[in-house]
């Protein structure tokens, strides 16, 4: 996965007025995540939204977590490349010092990721911090 | 008396509200409807005015509280012609109804008994009676539709023999609007002696509703999808089946004697009506109900008709967009998807305009599979709703169309 950093995308992010183009910009962010393979899409890597599913795969490579993520859902997949931004390629001390909150504080889209909303995005940094305080015990 | 629609609106004080700078669309009137001021005056008025323990207290507020909860219980009754005010029971919504009527049965099933639901039902009246099946070991079975989301009522008839037990099923679906037949279906299941339940929680809102006409056992609804407030629901069902029906909740109020070993029960509705009842709940439904007796209502049936039309004819006509439910006979709901794109970013981007609809597999997932389809994107429509907010949905679409390329 060839990502842009949390720093370009709120780079890019603040340059957008408009909400329109400012999801476009996810949209297209979304367009640009590989397709995890349908076999890999199974049960035990399904993460549960609400409204459309997320499937989340986990290597280690080099002491990095390394993950491959997918939703059937566009803007899910946009808004899981600013997560991946974050998390992936990292370590697992790494993932857990990031302050996610503030991240998408500052991407200024709480009013999508809000727990609320069942776009099982929040599951998937649960998941996520999860897998990295079980690699780091 | 005639419909104007812009008079209803204007008791919808939540309706003039703007979501992100765009004025509320609301389409989500099948998840739950919005309520005139006259339901929240009602409520305020009972707490600030009448709030009181119903049926037991000696004093004047006690009386006054208990005079308006059970004036709201004839209400009811008189809004679906129940024959007598004790069939109509409290409860906190459809699915609490459902399970008293569900687990109730569940005592008295036997393994070679068979239920019957159909293919387009809601979890709650799926869950409850397959879960009876399972513990009693009867089995259920499942009335078929065909792909335009209508009852195939030849297989339905199929279905019933000596063995069938109860029939459950919708008055109308929630995620495909189709309007079921049960002038037909409801003689068919008491050919075979069947007990008949239907779930109204779509139904009811959309008016006409008389129980003795239906000729069925149990009509259950909630208050929140009729105007009312969340957490009062009714369960109406005929005395001579309630009066021994199992009790479902033991407690107070729904006692006649109690000793340290035992208890008898009360009579209808109390015995199954156990605890301190949701008053300002029963009463703000009660408000909501006369609110909606009010209205012309062969009026309003006739203006929700020419709702789902133009719905209809503004979905038929925009291009990549696929209704799921064509039923000829449809209310209150147009449940689509957007070929080629995900009901959710549907909903996310309709969301961005002010436009409110429910996205997903709207509590009937047997029946997405059924389709074969994810979930839908779901507008549905109630009294308040108008030709403009449906405009503004499709506008809403050509941008969502655009942006999800």
């Amino acid at each position: 996965m060839n990502l842009p950093s949390t720093d370009e995308i709120l780079e890019d992010l603040a340059f957008f007025d408009s909400w329109e183009e400012r999801y476009k910009y996810i949209i297209d962010l979304g367009n640009t995540l590989p397709t995890l393979a349908p076999e890999l899409q199974t049960q035990e890597r399904l993460v549960k939204g609400c409204q459309s599913n997320v499937w989340l795969d986990v290597d280690i490579q080099d002491g990095n977590l390394v993950f491959e993520v997918d939703s059937d859902a566009i803007i899910v997949k946009g808004l899981l490349v600013l997560v991946m931004a974050a998390f992936n390629n990292k370590t697992p001390a790494n993932i857990l010092a990031f302050d996610i909150d503030n991240y998408f504080k500052e991407l200024d889209l709480e009013r999508h990721i809000s727990p609320t909303r069942g776009n099982g995005l929040r599951a998937i940094v649960a998941k996520i911090t999860a897998i990295a305080k079980a690699s780091q015990a | 008396m005639s419909f104007n629609v812009e008079n209803i609106r204007n008791q919808f004080p939540i309706l003039s509200q703007e979501i992100d700078g765009n004025p509320l669309v609301y389409l989500d009137s099948a998840a739950t409807t919005q309520k005139p001021q006259t339901v929240i005056d009602a409520i305020v008025s009972y707490y600030t005015e009448s709030n009181s323990n119903v049926h037991r207290g000696a004093h004047y507020l006690a009386d006054k509280a208990t005079r308006l909860y059970e004036g709201a219980r004839d209400t009811i009754a008189s809004f679906i012609n129940a024959a007598s005010r004790e069939e109509v029971i409290w409860t906190s919504g459809t699915t609490e109804s459902i399970n008293i009527v569900a687990n109730g049965l569940a005592h008295q099933l036997v393994a070679s008994d068979e239920i019957i639901v159909t293919e387009m039902e809601h979890h709650a009246n799926l869950v409850t009676w397959q879960q009876a099946c399972k513990k009693s070991g009867a089995t259920l079975k499942v009335a078929p539709m065909n792909d335009k989301g209508e009852l195939d009522l030849v297989a339905f008839e199929a279905l019933l023999n000596s063995n069938t037990k109860l029939v459950a099923m919708p008055q109308v679906s929630n995620a495909l609007g189709t309007i079921n037949p049960l002038d037909r279906l409801i003689p068919l299941a008491k050919s075979v002696d069947a007990l008949v339940l239907i779930d109204g929680a779509q139904g009811i809102a959309h008016g006409n509703v008389d129980v003795q006409t239906l000729g069925c056992d149990f009509y259950i609804f909630s208050g929140h999808k009729l105007f009312g407030p969340t957490g009062i629901g009714v369960l109406w069902g005929k005395k001579s089946l309630l009066e021994t029906w199992p009790v479902w909740l033991v407690g107070g109020e729904m006692i006649s004697e109690v000793t340290y070993q035992d208890a008898t029960w009360g009579v209808l509705p109390n015995r199954l009506e156990a605890g301190t009842p949701n008053m300002a709940g029963a009463i703000g439904l009660g408000a909501a109900i006369e609110w909606f007796m009010a209205l012309d209502q062969d009026a309003v049936l006739e203006y929700e008709k020419e709702l789902i039309r133009y719905a209809t004819e503004r979905a038929e006509a925009f291009d990549g967009l696929t209704i799921v439910g064509q039923a000829e006979n449809k209310v209150g709901v147009l449940s689509f998807n957007l070929d080629g794109h995900h009901p959710a970013d549907v909903g996310f981007l309709l969301d961005k305009q002010g436009i409110a609809v429910r996205t997903g597999d709207h509590c009937a997932q047997p029946l997405m599979n059924r389709l074969g389809v994810p979930g839908t994107a779901r507008a549905s429509f109630s009294v308040y709703t108008t030709r403009a907010d449906i405009d503004a949905l499709f506008n809403g679409l050509e941008k969502v169309k655009s942006m999800l390329g």
